[in-house]
């Protein structure tokens, strides 16, 4: 057991290397030169070769990524052209407000998905299991920030229950779990908790029909166990596989928000990441994948670790 | 007691030779009424998007400052019109063209690159294998839409940008279901049989690994259409995909979007389409992968 958890952290770091090449990279990848975004187009030679400097532009490419990923490590991904403050100041603040998000409507994702999946399982091929089924091939399909649009239309436009966009009175850094912020989270959190409740719904689903199949449940059974007992047996069957989803799923939350963010106008990661594609800020650009994309290595372990310590089968084969 | 055993008489007439592998999935397939009704709204989307500008009422084109953001049951404008005046419904349909090109070419680029990479990579084995899939590993560590998002934003706004940063995005998942199926083939006793009788690689490739590998790998890959053509309008929609003024659908829904408060249900529209032609690709491919594994 020890010998897999080791291992398994041991592979991410090769990742972990990759992943910062690939950012470092999208730099690179951007056509035209990086500082045409602050400099005015009439700037002297100098000036421009001063900048050039200053933001190591000058320098060789292997050197610029071992200072880029030495400075990383340090917690310093660099200076944001656009407002000449630190990404890492930038990015944190954003990447709290993103998590605070994705974690709310990764835990409605997650109820409802279970309940649907279980229910659907349960009751395979009767009109219950189609119309959950039915469900979550619409979450599955929908583009949800299509769905953030329409729930602003009927709930903010029509209705006027509930804000539009924003964070709240707080702003971006403020946040206070009282019913003056959380109006503001309820549409971009259900929107965005749509995705996981179709895949969790599915995965669940499938999950409790092969469960019921199996030979041990028809001995509970026949050994009089209430349906209540059975149910019990599923559920603690069912629960690495259906955590692990969970667990990738606010990953993919994390990474994914950029549009639903976009349309709350919501100060997480993909709002800054949406500005940062719109200055060229591409210091700001490449601290942010980063962040992001490491959270979700990591959490990647974690869920595989969680997973094998819940099922010991797992890390066996 | 006879001490000898007649074999079975062999049949006089050979039965009707049996389904194939393929034809049975087709019949099942065609059992399916899911099927059909998916197959019909694909069909009746690829119409509109050849014949789009024949079938469309106005020129999608035509702006007009005087009828602006109409309602939905205007006269002349059965779907209302958007924030420049131009026909709705009209651009819809023709929109249907850019919009499904946007979303189905990355997958049907990624699915022939990711094929020969994956197939590649199972039947070298070895150290090609290794090397590949860590390679393939890492652009698995990105969350597709963070990858899609980052990849066209560092290249900039542009059709070819964001059709090139979709097909890499895609790459990596079907590189991967070949990998695994191809390897599985590899290791069958028919090929081992292939290689004694001293075919080539490449013939083993041709007609043992391919046969076998690309069915399943072509049902996977019908299911990222549904992905690939949302991410693709949200691209557009996050204004990194297609420039306007061509009609698409999810660009059409971003510079609706200010219209929300004026003409709510006309903004909305063009997400019907995409939310639409998602639904139909995923229950197409939800019913073609049901057909493939009842076997």
């Amino acid at each position: 057991m020890l010998a897999y958890l080791l291992r398994r952290v041991l592979y991410t770091l090769p990742i972990m290397a990759g992943v910062a090449l690939v950012c470092f990279a999208l730099v690179h990848l951007a056509p035209g030169d990086p500082l045409v975004a602050i400099l005015p187009p009439d700037a002297s030679e100098d000036l421009q070769n001063q900048l050039r400097t200053l933001y190591g532009f000058d320098r060789s490419l292997p050197e610029q990524f071992v200072s880029w990923v030495w400075r990383a490590l340090q917690g310093d991904l660099g200076t944001s052209i656009a407002s000449n403050r630190p990404v890492t100041t930038e990015v944190m603040t954003a990447v709290v407000n993103t998590l605070r998000l994705a974690v709310v409507a990764t835990l409605i994702g997650f109820f409802f998905g279970c309940l649907f999946g279980f229910v659907a399982g349960y009751f395979r091929n009767s009109w219950v299991d189609r119309g959950a089924s039915l469900l979550s091939v619409l979450g599955v399909s929908v583009p949800h920030y299509w769905l953030g649009m329409v729930l602003v239309i009927i709930f903010a436009a029509q209705l006027n229950w509930l804000p539009a966009t924003g964070a709240g009175p707080g702003g971006s850094g403020d946040w206070v779990w009282n019913w003056e912020h959380v109006k503001h989270m309820l549409l971009p959190a259900i929107t965005m908790s749509v995705i996981p409740m179709g895949i969790v719904a599915r995965t669940v689903r499938a999950l409790v029909a092969e469960i019921l199949a199996q030979e041990f449940v028809v001995g509970l059974r026949a050994k009089g166990l209430t349906h209540f007992g059975v149910f019990r047996h599923v559920v603690k069957n069912a629960a690495p596989t259906a955590l692990a989803v969970m667990g990738l799923q606010l990953g993919y939350l994390l990474g994914g928000s950029i549009l639903i963010e976009t349309v709350f106008a919501w100060p997480g990661t993909g709002f800054l990441l949406n500005s940062a594609i719109f200055q060229r800020d591409l210091p700001l650009l490449q601290g942010t994948i980063l962040v992001l994309a490491m959270f979700f290595v990591v959490l990647n372990v974690v869920v595989d670790i969680v997973q094998s310590l819940l099922d010991p089968r797992i890390a066996r084969s | 007691m006879s001490a000898v055993i007649t074999p079975a008489a062999p049949a006089a007439v050979p039965a009707a030779r049996s389904r194939g592998y393929w034809a049975s999935v087709g019949v099942r397939v065609m059992r399916d009424p899911v099927f059909w009704v998916a197959a019909s709204v694909v069909l009746a989307l690829l119409a509109m998007a050849v014949f789009g500008p024949w079938i469309a009422p106005a020129d999608p084109q035509a702006s007009s400052m005087l009828s602006r953001l109409k309602p939905i049951g205007t006269e002349g404008h059965p779907l209302g019109t958007d924030e420049l005046g131009r026909d709705l419904l009209s651009r819809l349909i023709v929109g249907a063209r850019l919009s499904l090109f946007m979303g189905i070419t990355p997958v049907i680029l990624a699915f022939v690159i990711g094929s020969a990479i994956g197939i590649l990579a199972g039947y070298a084995g070895g150290f090609v294998n290794t090397s590949i899939m860590r390679t393939i590993d890492v652009f698995y560590a990105f969350p597709s839409v963070l990858l899609a998002i980052a990849l066209s934003g560092a290249l900039g706004a542009g059709i070819g940008n964001a059709l090139l940063s979709l097909t890499i995005v895609f790459i990596p998942p079907i590189a991967r279901v070949a990998e695994s199926v191809t390897t599985q083939v590899r290791n069958r006793d028919y090929v081992e049989a292939a290689r004694a009788s001293g075919a080539g690689a490449f013939t083993i490739v041709r007609v043992h690994v391919l046969g076998n590998v690309l069915g399943p790998i072509f049902v996977y890959a019908t299911s990222l259409i549904a992905v690939s053509m949302i991410l693709a309008s949200g691209l557009s929609f996050l204004g990194l995909g297609v420039k306007p003024p061509e009609p698409e659908w999810g660009l059409m829904l971003n510079t609706l979007r200010t219209a929300i408060y004026v003409q709510p249900w006309v903004a909305a529209l063009p997400g019907v389409m995409i939310f639409i032609t998602s639904i139909a690709f995923n229950l197409l491919s939800d019913s073609l992968r049901a057909a493939m594994d009842n076997k």
